[in-house]
Protein backbone atom coordinates (compact mmCIF):
# COMPACT_ATOMS: atom_id res chain seq x y z
CA UNK A 1 0.00 0.00 0.00
CA UNK A 2 1.01 3.75 -0.68
CA UNK A 3 2.17 4.70 2.93
CA UNK A 4 0.89 8.20 1.85
CA UNK A 5 -2.36 6.59 1.67
CA UNK A 6 -4.24 6.43 4.93
CA UNK A 7 -6.42 2.97 5.75
CA UNK A 8 -9.55 4.60 4.82
CA UNK A 9 -8.38 6.43 1.90
CA UNK A 10 -6.88 2.64 0.52
CA UNK A 11 -10.64 1.35 1.23
CA UNK A 12 -12.56 3.90 -0.76
CA UNK A 13 -9.98 3.33 -3.86
CA UNK A 14 -9.71 -0.78 -3.88
CA UNK A 15 -14.06 -0.40 -3.40
CA UNK A 16 -13.67 -2.51 -0.43
CA UNK A 17 -16.19 -0.26 1.88
CA UNK A 18 -19.81 1.21 0.95
CA UNK A 19 -20.59 4.85 1.78
CA UNK A 20 -17.45 6.29 4.46
CA UNK A 21 -19.07 8.60 6.91
CA UNK A 22 -16.92 10.78 8.84
CA UNK A 23 -17.98 11.96 12.05
CA UNK A 24 -15.72 14.91 13.58
CA UNK A 25 -14.98 14.96 17.00
CA UNK A 26 -14.68 18.70 18.07
CA UNK A 27 -12.46 18.91 20.38
CA UNK A 28 -10.86 15.07 20.10
CA UNK A 29 -7.32 16.81 18.90
CA UNK A 30 -6.94 19.03 21.42
CA UNK A 31 -7.28 16.08 23.92
CA UNK A 32 -5.16 13.75 22.67
CA UNK A 33 -2.45 15.59 22.29
CA UNK A 34 -2.66 16.38 26.14
CA UNK A 35 -1.96 13.19 28.40
CA UNK A 36 -4.53 11.71 29.95
CA UNK A 37 -7.72 10.63 29.47
CA UNK A 38 -8.94 7.12 30.97
CA UNK A 39 -5.73 5.43 30.54
CA UNK A 40 -3.29 7.41 28.83
CA UNK A 41 -1.90 8.07 25.76
CA UNK A 42 -4.52 8.39 22.53
CA UNK A 43 -3.64 6.17 19.74
CA UNK A 44 -5.15 5.52 16.12
CA UNK A 45 -7.41 2.27 16.08
CA UNK A 46 -9.97 0.68 14.74
CA UNK A 47 -12.81 -1.30 15.71
CA UNK A 48 -15.81 -3.14 13.69
CA UNK A 49 -19.50 -2.92 15.25
CA UNK A 50 -21.76 -5.81 13.97
CA UNK A 51 -25.08 -5.23 15.12
CA UNK A 52 -29.00 -6.96 15.10
CA UNK A 53 -28.17 -10.80 14.34
CA UNK A 54 -31.02 -11.89 15.49
CA UNK A 55 -30.32 -15.78 15.83
CA UNK A 56 -33.11 -18.16 15.26
CA UNK A 57 -34.94 -16.01 12.95
CA UNK A 58 -36.75 -17.44 10.37
CA UNK A 59 -39.11 -15.88 7.69
CA UNK A 60 -39.27 -14.64 4.11
CA UNK A 61 -37.33 -11.29 5.05
CA UNK A 62 -34.42 -13.04 5.36
CA UNK A 63 -34.12 -17.21 3.21
CA UNK A 64 -30.58 -16.96 4.51
CA UNK A 65 -31.44 -16.78 7.97
CA UNK A 66 -29.10 -19.32 9.28
CA UNK A 67 -26.08 -18.13 6.73
CA UNK A 68 -25.72 -14.08 7.24
CA UNK A 69 -24.32 -14.04 9.99
CA UNK A 70 -21.58 -16.80 9.34
CA UNK A 71 -21.21 -14.53 6.42
CA UNK A 72 -20.16 -11.52 8.17
CA UNK A 73 -17.73 -13.62 10.57
CA UNK A 74 -16.00 -14.94 7.47
CA UNK A 75 -15.82 -11.36 6.15
CA UNK A 76 -14.29 -9.91 9.21
CA UNK A 77 -12.22 -12.58 9.26
CA UNK A 78 -10.87 -11.86 5.61
CA UNK A 79 -9.76 -8.44 6.55
CA UNK A 80 -6.16 -7.99 5.63
CA UNK A 81 -5.78 -6.01 9.04
CA UNK A 82 -7.55 -7.09 11.61
CA UNK A 83 -9.68 -4.72 14.08
CA UNK A 84 -8.29 -3.62 17.38
CA UNK A 85 -12.09 -4.84 18.97
CA UNK A 86 -15.38 -5.98 17.44
CA UNK A 87 -18.70 -4.76 19.54
CA UNK A 88 -22.02 -6.36 18.68
CA UNK A 89 -24.33 -3.69 19.87
CA UNK A 90 -27.18 -6.34 20.55
CA UNK A 91 -30.04 -8.63 19.47
CA UNK A 92 -28.15 -11.31 19.01
CA UNK A 93 -30.71 -13.17 18.85
CA UNK A 94 -34.43 -13.47 17.94
CA UNK A 95 -36.90 -13.72 20.75
CA UNK A 96 -38.37 -16.33 22.11
CA UNK A 97 -41.56 -17.09 24.72
CA UNK A 98 -39.69 -20.32 25.69
CA UNK A 99 -36.25 -20.08 28.12
CA UNK A 100 -34.81 -23.01 27.09
CA UNK A 101 -35.05 -22.10 23.13
CA UNK A 102 -33.55 -18.61 24.20
CA UNK A 103 -30.64 -20.04 25.80
CA UNK A 104 -30.10 -22.61 23.04
CA UNK A 105 -30.22 -19.68 20.13
CA UNK A 106 -27.51 -17.41 22.91
CA UNK A 107 -25.50 -20.63 22.82
CA UNK A 108 -25.40 -21.29 19.12
CA UNK A 109 -24.58 -17.73 18.80
CA UNK A 110 -21.51 -18.24 20.96
CA UNK A 111 -20.15 -20.74 19.29
CA UNK A 112 -20.80 -19.08 15.52
CA UNK A 113 -18.67 -15.63 16.79
CA UNK A 114 -16.50 -17.70 18.36
CA UNK A 115 -14.98 -18.39 15.18
CA UNK A 116 -14.23 -14.42 14.78
CA UNK A 117 -10.01 -14.30 14.72
CA UNK A 118 -9.85 -11.50 16.67
CA UNK A 119 -11.13 -12.42 20.40
CA UNK A 120 -11.32 -8.77 22.34
CA UNK A 121 -15.42 -8.93 21.33
CA UNK A 122 -17.76 -6.94 23.62
CA UNK A 123 -21.50 -7.88 23.78
CA UNK A 124 -24.29 -6.29 24.92
CA UNK A 125 -28.06 -7.28 25.25
CA UNK A 126 -30.77 -6.14 23.00
CA UNK A 127 -34.62 -6.37 23.46
CA UNK A 128 -34.84 -9.43 21.64
CA UNK A 129 -32.33 -11.36 24.10
CA UNK A 130 -33.38 -9.74 28.07
CA UNK A 131 -36.12 -8.38 27.49
CA UNK A 132 -38.66 -11.11 28.40
CA UNK A 133 -36.25 -12.20 31.34
CA UNK A 134 -34.78 -8.89 32.74
CA UNK A 135 -31.48 -10.25 30.92
CA UNK A 136 -31.31 -13.12 32.95
CA UNK A 137 -30.28 -15.55 30.22
CA UNK A 138 -28.26 -13.27 28.64
CA UNK A 139 -25.98 -12.53 32.04
CA UNK A 140 -24.97 -16.63 31.92
CA UNK A 141 -24.02 -16.49 28.42
CA UNK A 142 -22.07 -12.79 27.97
CA UNK A 143 -22.11 -11.56 32.07
CA UNK A 144 -22.84 -8.07 32.71
CA UNK A 145 -25.34 -5.86 30.59
CA UNK A 146 -23.80 -2.68 31.08
CA UNK A 147 -20.03 -2.23 31.63
CA UNK A 148 -17.25 0.00 30.98
CA UNK A 149 -13.51 -0.30 29.15
CA UNK A 150 -10.78 1.32 27.93
CA UNK A 151 -8.95 1.19 25.23
CA UNK A 152 -6.06 3.39 23.83
CA UNK A 153 -6.99 6.26 25.67
CA UNK A 154 -10.72 6.22 24.60
CA UNK A 155 -13.15 5.10 27.64
CA UNK A 156 -16.09 2.75 26.14
CA UNK A 157 -19.51 2.99 27.74
CA UNK A 158 -21.77 0.04 27.36
CA UNK A 159 -25.46 0.88 28.56
CA UNK A 160 -28.16 -1.62 28.66
CA UNK A 161 -31.86 0.21 27.70
CA UNK A 162 -33.24 -3.08 27.04
CA UNK A 163 -33.24 -5.41 30.44
CA UNK A 164 -35.85 -3.56 31.24
CA UNK A 165 -38.84 -4.42 29.10
CA UNK A 166 -40.13 -0.76 29.63
CA UNK A 167 -36.67 0.46 27.41
CA UNK A 168 -35.70 1.81 30.59
CA UNK A 169 -32.23 2.42 31.97
CA UNK A 170 -33.26 2.86 35.37
CA UNK A 171 -32.18 5.13 38.53
CA UNK A 172 -29.87 2.30 39.66
CA UNK A 173 -28.23 2.51 36.16
CA UNK A 174 -28.30 6.46 35.65
CA UNK A 175 -26.13 6.61 38.89
CA UNK A 176 -23.86 4.18 37.79
CA UNK A 177 -22.71 5.78 34.79
CA UNK A 178 -23.56 9.61 36.48
CA UNK A 179 -20.72 8.04 39.08
CA UNK A 180 -18.17 6.46 35.65
CA UNK A 181 -18.40 10.14 34.55
CA UNK A 182 -17.57 12.04 37.36
CA UNK A 183 -14.13 10.08 37.27
CA UNK A 184 -13.12 11.33 34.17
CA UNK A 185 -11.13 13.94 32.68
CA UNK A 186 -14.23 16.59 30.77
CA UNK A 187 -12.09 16.52 27.83
CA UNK A 188 -11.86 12.44 27.99
CA UNK A 189 -12.89 10.82 24.59
CA UNK A 190 -16.42 8.82 25.23
CA UNK A 191 -17.60 6.18 23.12
CA UNK A 192 -21.31 4.79 24.19
CA UNK A 193 -22.86 1.53 23.17
CA UNK A 194 -26.11 0.80 23.51
CA UNK A 195 -28.86 -1.49 21.44
CA UNK A 196 -31.72 1.30 21.37
CA UNK A 197 -31.09 5.00 20.40
CA UNK A 198 -31.10 7.38 23.61
CA UNK A 199 -33.01 10.13 21.65
CA UNK A 200 -36.70 10.35 20.36
CA UNK A 201 -35.62 8.52 17.14
CA UNK A 202 -39.13 7.98 15.93
CA UNK A 203 -41.46 6.83 19.02
CA UNK A 204 -44.48 6.09 16.73
CA UNK A 205 -42.16 2.84 16.14
CA UNK A 206 -40.93 2.92 19.67
CA UNK A 207 -37.75 3.58 18.20
CA UNK A 208 -36.44 5.56 21.90
CA UNK A 209 -35.39 4.95 25.07
CA UNK A 210 -37.68 6.29 27.23
CA UNK A 211 -35.36 7.74 29.64
CA UNK A 212 -32.71 8.24 27.46
CA UNK A 213 -32.44 12.00 27.60
CA UNK A 214 -31.00 11.54 31.11
CA UNK A 215 -28.35 9.96 29.40
CA UNK A 216 -27.95 12.41 27.26
CA UNK A 217 -27.96 15.05 29.96
CA UNK A 218 -25.07 13.33 31.76
CA UNK A 219 -23.06 12.82 28.55
CA UNK A 220 -23.50 16.84 27.55
CA UNK A 221 -20.73 18.50 29.82
CA UNK A 222 -18.33 16.20 28.16
CA UNK A 223 -16.80 17.79 24.31
CA UNK A 224 -15.85 14.38 23.41
CA UNK A 225 -18.88 11.71 22.86
CA UNK A 226 -20.01 9.30 19.94
CA UNK A 227 -22.64 7.32 20.20
CA UNK A 228 -23.26 3.68 18.66
CA UNK A 229 -26.41 1.41 18.51
CA UNK A 230 -28.49 -0.92 16.79
CA UNK A 231 -32.32 -2.09 17.05
CA UNK A 232 -33.19 0.13 13.71
CA UNK A 233 -31.61 -2.09 11.31
CA UNK A 234 -30.45 0.69 9.40
CA UNK A 235 -27.75 3.51 9.16
CA UNK A 236 -29.29 6.55 10.57
CA UNK A 237 -26.83 9.64 12.02
CA UNK A 238 -27.95 12.22 14.37
CA UNK A 239 -26.56 14.81 16.75
CA UNK A 240 -28.06 15.56 20.07
CA UNK A 241 -26.32 19.09 20.13
CA UNK A 242 -22.56 18.12 19.89
CA UNK A 243 -23.13 14.19 20.72
CA UNK A 244 -23.09 12.44 17.49
CA UNK A 245 -25.36 9.22 17.48
CA UNK A 246 -24.46 6.09 14.79
CA UNK A 247 -26.83 3.68 14.21
CA UNK A 248 -25.58 0.47 12.19
CA UNK A 249 -27.38 -2.11 9.86
CA UNK A 250 -28.49 -5.22 10.55
CA UNK A 251 -27.45 -8.71 9.60
CA UNK A 252 -30.64 -9.95 9.31
CA UNK A 253 -33.26 -7.55 7.56
CA UNK A 254 -33.21 -3.96 6.77
CA UNK A 255 -36.57 -1.98 8.71
CA UNK A 256 -38.33 0.87 6.81
CA UNK A 257 -37.05 4.22 6.96
CA UNK A 258 -38.74 5.86 10.17
CA UNK A 259 -42.13 6.77 9.26
CA UNK A 260 -41.77 5.86 5.81
CA UNK A 261 -44.77 3.36 5.63
CA UNK A 262 -47.54 2.74 7.92
CA UNK A 263 -46.17 -0.09 9.54
CA UNK A 264 -42.43 -1.01 11.02
CA UNK A 265 -42.22 -4.14 8.95
CA UNK A 266 -39.04 -5.80 7.26
CA UNK A 267 -38.35 -4.79 4.21
CA UNK A 268 -39.03 -7.43 1.74
CA UNK A 269 -35.96 -9.55 0.21
CA UNK A 270 -35.16 -9.06 -3.19
CA UNK A 271 -33.44 -12.16 -4.76
CA UNK A 272 -32.24 -9.88 -7.93
CA UNK A 273 -30.51 -8.19 -4.80
CA UNK A 274 -29.72 -10.54 -1.79
CA UNK A 275 -28.67 -9.55 1.49
CA UNK A 276 -29.29 -5.33 -0.03
CA UNK A 277 -29.68 -2.97 3.25
CA UNK A 278 -27.75 -5.59 5.48
CA UNK A 279 -24.25 -5.15 6.95
CA UNK A 280 -21.63 -3.93 9.05
CA UNK A 281 -18.80 -1.44 9.97
CA UNK A 282 -15.14 -0.34 10.52
CA UNK A 283 -14.92 2.48 12.89
CA UNK A 284 -11.30 3.72 12.45
CA UNK A 285 -10.55 6.72 15.49
CA UNK A 286 -7.63 8.94 13.38
CA UNK A 287 -5.80 11.23 15.73
CA UNK A 288 -4.40 13.20 12.93
CA UNK A 289 -8.07 14.78 11.59
CA UNK A 290 -9.81 14.21 14.49
CA UNK A 291 -12.32 12.12 13.33
CA UNK A 292 -14.06 8.80 13.67
CA UNK A 293 -14.38 7.52 10.01
CA UNK A 294 -17.22 5.07 9.77
CA UNK A 295 -16.71 2.86 6.88
CA UNK A 296 -19.80 0.63 5.62
CA UNK A 297 -19.80 -3.22 4.58
CA UNK A 298 -21.68 -5.21 2.42
CA UNK A 299 -23.38 -9.13 3.34
CA UNK A 300 -22.08 -10.30 -0.01
CA UNK A 301 -22.82 -13.66 -1.29
CA UNK A 302 -20.28 -16.59 -0.21
CA UNK B 1 -54.66 -12.25 39.56
CA UNK B 2 -50.96 -12.86 40.18
CA UNK B 3 -49.07 -9.68 39.67
CA UNK B 4 -44.97 -10.88 38.84
CA UNK B 5 -42.61 -8.35 40.73
CA UNK B 6 -42.81 -6.11 37.34
CA UNK B 7 -46.23 -5.54 37.89
CA UNK B 8 -46.31 -4.68 41.34
CA UNK B 9 -43.39 -2.38 41.15
CA UNK B 10 -44.99 -0.22 38.50
CA UNK B 11 -48.11 -0.52 40.85
CA UNK B 12 -46.23 1.04 43.56
CA UNK B 13 -45.03 3.74 41.21
CA UNK B 14 -48.25 4.90 39.97
CA UNK B 15 -49.82 4.65 43.50
CA UNK B 16 -47.02 7.21 44.30
CA UNK B 17 -47.21 9.35 41.47
CA UNK B 18 -51.07 9.47 41.44
CA UNK B 19 -53.07 11.69 38.83
CA UNK B 20 -50.84 14.13 37.02
CA UNK B 21 -48.74 11.63 35.86
CA UNK B 22 -47.55 10.61 32.82
CA UNK B 23 -49.78 7.82 32.66
CA UNK B 24 -52.72 10.21 33.64
CA UNK B 25 -54.89 7.60 35.75
CA UNK B 26 -58.07 9.77 36.18
CA UNK B 27 -61.82 9.40 37.17
CA UNK B 28 -63.75 10.03 34.04
CA UNK B 29 -66.00 13.09 34.27
CA UNK B 30 -69.89 12.31 34.15
CA UNK B 31 -70.23 14.13 30.96
CA UNK B 32 -67.18 12.06 29.42
CA UNK B 33 -67.33 9.29 27.31
CA UNK B 34 -65.70 6.31 27.87
CA UNK B 35 -63.96 3.32 26.02
CA UNK B 36 -62.75 0.08 27.14
CA UNK B 37 -59.71 -1.04 25.39
CA UNK B 38 -58.62 -4.42 26.14
CA UNK B 39 -55.11 -5.68 25.84
CA UNK B 40 -53.85 -9.30 25.54
CA UNK B 41 -50.75 -10.83 23.35
CA UNK B 42 -50.65 -9.38 21.00
CA UNK B 43 -53.67 -7.36 20.52
CA UNK B 44 -55.75 -4.47 21.77
CA UNK B 45 -59.44 -4.70 21.38
CA UNK B 46 -61.00 -2.85 19.42
CA UNK B 47 -57.93 -2.08 17.48
CA UNK B 48 -59.45 0.83 15.79
CA UNK B 49 -60.96 3.64 18.57
CA UNK B 50 -62.59 6.06 16.54
CA UNK B 51 -62.85 9.76 18.47
CA UNK B 52 -64.16 13.19 17.78
CA UNK B 53 -61.82 16.52 17.36
CA UNK B 54 -61.95 18.41 21.19
CA UNK B 55 -64.58 16.12 22.40
CA UNK B 56 -62.42 14.41 25.59
CA UNK B 57 -62.82 10.51 26.11
CA UNK B 58 -61.23 8.39 28.67
CA UNK B 59 -59.92 5.22 27.29
CA UNK B 60 -59.95 2.15 30.32
CA UNK B 61 -57.54 -0.17 29.46
CA UNK B 62 -56.93 -3.27 31.13
CA UNK B 63 -54.65 -6.53 30.26
CA UNK B 64 -56.26 -10.38 30.13
CA UNK B 65 -52.41 -11.38 30.64
CA UNK B 66 -48.94 -9.38 31.28
CA UNK B 67 -47.84 -5.95 31.89
CA UNK B 68 -48.69 -4.59 28.75
CA UNK B 69 -47.77 -0.69 27.46
CA UNK B 70 -50.40 1.65 25.79
CA UNK B 71 -48.56 4.51 23.74
CA UNK B 72 -49.79 7.08 21.22
CA UNK B 73 -46.99 9.68 21.02
CA UNK B 74 -48.60 11.64 18.54
CA UNK B 75 -51.17 12.29 21.19
CA UNK B 76 -49.36 12.71 24.04
CA UNK B 77 -50.72 9.19 25.64
CA UNK B 78 -49.41 6.32 27.09
CA UNK B 79 -50.28 4.48 30.18
CA UNK B 80 -48.84 1.01 31.88
CA UNK B 81 -51.34 -1.56 31.97
CA UNK B 82 -51.13 -3.26 35.17
CA UNK B 83 -53.15 -7.07 35.09
CA UNK B 84 -56.34 -7.08 37.57
CA UNK B 85 -56.00 -2.76 36.95
CA UNK B 86 -58.03 -0.25 34.74
CA UNK B 87 -55.36 2.16 33.11
CA UNK B 88 -57.37 5.10 32.78
CA UNK B 89 -56.08 7.73 30.14
CA UNK B 90 -57.66 11.01 29.30
CA UNK B 91 -57.67 12.26 26.11
CA UNK B 92 -58.81 15.73 24.36
CA UNK B 93 -57.58 15.22 20.56
CA UNK B 94 -56.53 17.99 19.24
CA UNK B 95 -56.18 17.25 15.48
CA UNK B 96 -57.75 15.31 12.95
CA UNK B 97 -56.34 12.31 11.37
CA UNK B 98 -55.08 8.15 11.85
CA UNK B 99 -52.62 7.89 14.76
CA UNK B 100 -50.93 4.73 15.77
CA UNK B 101 -50.60 3.04 18.95
CA UNK B 102 -48.51 0.65 20.09
CA UNK B 103 -47.00 -1.66 23.11
CA UNK B 104 -44.45 -0.12 24.53
CA UNK B 105 -43.10 -2.83 26.99
CA UNK B 106 -41.91 -5.61 25.35
CA UNK B 107 -44.31 -8.69 25.85
CA UNK B 108 -43.34 -11.57 24.22
CA UNK B 109 -42.60 -12.73 20.21
CA UNK B 110 -45.31 -11.05 18.53
CA UNK B 111 -45.01 -7.00 20.40
CA UNK B 112 -43.80 -5.56 17.63
CA UNK B 113 -46.96 -6.30 15.65
CA UNK B 114 -49.32 -5.14 18.85
CA UNK B 115 -50.67 -1.94 17.29
CA UNK B 116 -53.63 -0.25 16.91
CA UNK B 117 -55.27 2.97 15.67
CA UNK B 118 -56.84 5.94 16.80
CA UNK B 119 -59.35 8.09 14.17
CA UNK B 120 -59.69 11.23 15.30
CA UNK B 121 -62.25 12.76 13.09
CA UNK B 122 -63.76 16.75 12.81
Amino acid sequence: MNPSINRRDFLRLAGLGGVVFASRLSGLANAASRAGGPSGAYDDFFFVQLSDTHWGFEGPPNPDAKGTLKKAVAAVNSLAQQPDFIVFTGDLTHTTDDPHERRKRLGEFRDIVGELKVKNVHFMPGEHDASLDWGKAYQEFFGKTHYTFDHKGVHFIVLDNVSDPAAMIGEEQLQWLADDLQRLPKDARIVVFTHRPLFDLYPQWDWATRDGAKVVELLMPHPNVTVFYGHIHQENHHMTQHIAHHSAKSLIFPLPAPGSQPKRTPLPWDSTQPYQGLGWREVEAELKTAEYTLTEFPVQEG
Amino acid sequence: MKLNTYGLKLAAIAAMLGAGSIAVYVAAQPTEQVIKVSAKKFDYTPGEIRLKKGVPVVLEITTQDVVMGFNAPDLGARADIIPGQVARVRLVPNKAGTFEFHCDIFCGTGHEDMSGTIVVTE
